[in-house]
């Protein structure tokens, strides 16, 4: 067994270009061959109709008896759109946590999103994000991939990340190729991109992704595609390690109900399609899906829900010790709410994220507290989140 | 000066300010770079081309989309309660199926009419840094065709709402944002009632808070400004009764705004530390003019301006200074962008800008002097380079930072894109270096000039041109 809190490489600061923090290394020999995605859900899912806890008494009064659940356990369930994360939690394979919050207390969906994705504890600083300073700064090739045509603020100030989108239509010639890249000789920025995507195109065609793809329009379409190419990148052999793939649609102020069952069940088949695509990978992948915040306890005057704080996020994969729900629950009661109003957040987000880099990709301590999420030292990485 | 630095100059102002230049701009502009950009901010606002006589306005759109739905909610009812099955017979008969397909077959031919006329507008403007102008205020108010009820309407309310105040007031242009029914769509201002209005204590219904916040946070103040949760919801309590005329009970008028006094709450509101008396439509109208003025808009709008038109991280005596034009002429949007084509951070030679898609493509038509705009192919050109015409992906619109639209996919889509224009405009092309001169001017230096001329095609060097960083960047 590799020892969990190698600190290998320098911590020294090498201040690669624009990098705020100094740069980690992965222990030498990571856990087996270890993957990590990533999956944003933009817009505040609101976790009380993801998760609804139906044990609990006040929460039949702010949302009714969610009677067509499917049962976690005695408090807990899920909600019906999602049956192969139920099947994966039923399996030990996906674990569901409740009342998280990142360190962010206000309600802007923008500065809650740069909250999550840089690791620092207010929006004031940012430039890049956790997923990018936690990518090993001595490996080769793509390391980390995007899926979509930009690489969000998560993943980046990592070397090694590139992005991904279908639709490339083929046609590009070598010579025409090497041209250009000459003309990027001078802009570093320009060259670095088109050099990480021009190793992705390799690694999509080895993975048998067809470029020539239509275009993937519908939001089902595209996060389907997205994840089943996430898939086959993780799982090629030396295709990156680290995904990170965005799906929006969250913000659900009006008439939730039907439009949550319709964007769960996208989310639950990108899942069940992330996982069939990753074959065998799977036992060694754990997946992480976390919104920035959640949304008001009780429905608003249109049959949906304001912007709130406490939500739920999932943990998926093969390597997740699953099978149960983490949470210390604040309880919906009016005085328990936070701001009369929200879910009471009771677990920091990073504690959970720190509990997965240390235990599945083998980050340091010292590094999760000071680089990957500057100034947590005081969050302890949450135990026991992957199987030993 | 040197005759050199004019040719920068020019190549500046048509890039950065402008779209790109069209044939022959250059030459326009290089006599006087910034008194050509003063005096595209001399005339009226800029006019949204029609080519086909096809663009229909907001409400009538709106209108049409309204009776659709209604036909489809009528048979859904139908089907709960079991008067459907007929309907759904295997065969030819499925109505619902056809009502669905005709909702986005009402909806298709409305955007790509607007898709076409905003990008032949671009792609055809004498005056373009007036159509950035309406880009970068349709991106601030941005309402976004990913949700299905905006789709008819995203167009027109650039045409409507945005179009014609990029010369005028910012208060002006803020009142007719709101009132116009794609934001209060967009942001479920539509539905929002007050719980102790009339209609409120008679059938119950409540508040939707969306548009109230995103008015204090993206629209006006900012997300600093220092305004609380309480200042949300009372906001949106004055903005309550801001609707649409559905035409159930109004048969004029349908698809336009409307206020219903029922539905408003009712008393005096207090929002940043002034209280607004009850006057129904005009309480709301009270609170956007006093943020229309407010120093935290000012800032936060010359913030957004200087970052789109400068760097991303601008110097702040720029911005401090557009700010203060802000505040010093009542929000007169005519002075402020005069002010900013003045500062000289703005002329730094050094292109610290991405292009945006829509920008690339557009600049890339002016500079080919492309003859037609065929909208389909714009839409699947920007949808694969992340940028599909009025799809914003949230409330804060498109990114406006280097990062965002320098990424790897990115960067190949736009070479993709350029090789597979340069398979169409290059056998026509007579000589690489009088289109690069054309379209960069005192920006195509001799290594970009040598590395055209041994292109081996005329194909390959409007791909190379295309996809130069002089190009992409401005």
């Amino acid at each position: 067994m590799p020892t969990r809190r190698q600190i290998l490489g320098s911590m020294a600061a090498l201040p690669l270009m624009g990098l705020a923090f100094p740069q980690v290394s992965w222990a030498t020999r990571a856990r087996g061959d270890a993957r990590f995605a990533f999956v944003v859900l933009r817009g505040a899912l609101d976790g009380l109709a993801a998760v609804p806890a139906y044990g609990d008494g006040d929460f039949v009064r702010h949302r009714g008896p969610a009677s067509d659940r499917l049962t976690l356990d005695d408090t807990f369930g899920l909600n019906p759109a999602l049956p192969h994360l139920h099947e994966m939690y039923g399996k030990h394979e996906a674990l569901v946590l409740h009342a998280v919050a990142t360190p962010y207390r206000q309600r802007s969906h923008f500065s809650g999103q740069d909250v999550l994705e840089s690791g620092l504890s207010s929006e004031i600083g940012t430039r890049d994000g956790w997923l990018g300073r936690a990518l090993p700064r001595n490996a080769a090739g793509v390391r980390a991939m995007a899926l979509g045509e930009a690489v969000p603020l998560v993943l980046r100030g990592g070397p090694g990340v590139s992005s991904w989108a279908p639709m490339r239509e083929n046609v590009l010639d070598d010579d025409t190729l090497h041209r250009i890249e000459a003309l990027y000789g001078d802009d570093q920025l320009l060259s670095r991109s088109l050099a990480a995507a021009l190793n992705t195109g390799q690694i999509a065609r080895e993975g048998g992704l067809d470029e020539n793809g239509p275009a993937l329009s519908g939001p089902r379409e595209r996060f389907l595609g997205l994840m089943t190419a996430a898939g086959r990148f993780l799982a090629a052999p030396d295709g990156p390690r680290i995904a990170v793939i965005d799906i929006g649609g969250w913000d659900t102020h009006n008439q939730q109900a039907g439009r949550l069952k319709r964007q769960l069940a996208i989310l639950d088949d990108g899942l069940a399609a992330l996982r069939d695509n990753l074959g065998a990978a799977w036992g060694q992948t754990a997946v992480l899906l976390a919104t920035e915040f959640g949304r008001t306890a009780a429905i608003n005057g249109t049959g949906g829900t304001d912007h709130g704080t406490g939500a739920a996020a999932f943990l998926a994969g093969g390597a997740v010790a699953g099978g149960r729900v983490i949470a210390d629950w604040p309880g919906l009661a009016d005085g328990q709410l936070f701001e009369a109003r929200d879910l009471r957040p009771t677990t920091d987000l990073r504690a959970v994220a720190k509990g997965v880099l240390r235990d599945h990709l083998n980050l340091a301590r010292a590094d999760l507290d000071r680089t990957v999420f500057p100034d947590s030292a005081a969050v302890r990485p949450m135990d026991g989140l992957i199987r030993g | 000066m040197a005759v050199t630095d004019k040719n920068v100059q020019a190549a500046l102002a048509t890039n950065r300010f402008g779209l790109g230049a069209r044939p022959g701009e250059l030459r326009e502009a290089a006599d006087d770079p910034r008194g050509w950009l003063a005096a595209q901010l001399g005339g009226g606002p800029p006019i949204a081309l029609d080519g086909a006589g096809s663009l229909t306005s907001g409400s009538e759109a709106l209108a049409g989309f309204f009776k659709l739905r209604a036909l489809r909610q009528a048979m859904r009812q139908e089907e709960q309660a079991g008067m459907g099955r007929a309907y759904a017979a295997p065969g030819d008969g499925k109505p619902k199926d056809d009502v669905v397909a005709s909702i986005a077959g009402y909806t298709r031919p409305i955007y790509l009419a607007e898709v076409a006329a905003r990008t032949t507008t671009a792609v055809r403007s004498t005056a373009p840094l007036l159509e950035r102008l309406v880009w970068f205020w349709s991106n601030h108010f941005t309402v976004s065709a990913a949700k299905v009820a905006v789709a008819p309407v995203a167009g027109a309310f650039e045409r409507e709402a945005i179009r014609p105040h990029v010369l005028g007031r910012f208060g002006d242009m803020l009142q007719a944002v709101v009132h116009h029914p794609a934001m209060i769509l967009y942001l479920d201002n539509a539905r929002s009632f007050g719980a102790d209005s009339r209609r409120g204590r008679r059938a119950g219904g409540g508040l939707n808070e969306n548009l109230g916040r995103e008015l204090l946070e993206l629209h006006t103040v900012g997300v600093d400004a220092g305004y609380t949760q309480r200042d949300v919801t009372t906001f949106a309590q004055a903005l309550t009764g801001w609707t649409i005329n559905p035409g159930r009970r109004k048969p004029t008028g349908v698809g336009e705004f409307w206020y219903v006094g029922a539905v408003h709450e009712p008393g005096s509101k207090t929002v940043m530390g002034r209280t607004y008396p009850d006057t129904g439509e005009g309480q709301a109208e009270a609170i956007l003019r006093d943020l229309a003025g407010h120093p935290a808009t000012a800032r936060h709008v010359a913030g957004k301006l200087a970052r789109h038109f400068v760097a991303d991280d601008p110097p702040a005596g720029a911005v401090d200074r557009l700010a203060r034009r802000f505040l010093d002429t009542g929000g007169d949007l005519r002075e402020v962008t005069a002010e900013l084509v003045s500062l000289d951070a703005a002329w730094d030679p050094a292109l610290r800008k991405m292009k945006s898609p829509n920008e690339f493509v557009v600049s890339a038509l002016r500079g080919l002097d492309a003859p037609q705009v065929e909208p389909r192919i714009v839409v699947a050109s920007l949808d694969s380079m992340g940028q599909r015409p009025f799809f914003a992906p949230s409330p804060a619109g498109w990114p406006d930072t280097v990062a965002a639209w320098a990424g790897p996919d990115g960067v190949y889509k736009r070479i993709e894109w350029s090789v597979a224009v340069g398979e169409k405009a290059g056998p026509k092309l007579h000589r690489a270096d009088g289109l690069a001169r054309s379209m960069l001017g005192g920006l195509a230096d001799d290594g970009l000039m040598t590395a055209l001329s041994r292109a081996e095609s005329g194909a390959q060097a409007v791909a190379m041109l295309l996809s130069s960083p002089q190009f992409q960047r401005r």
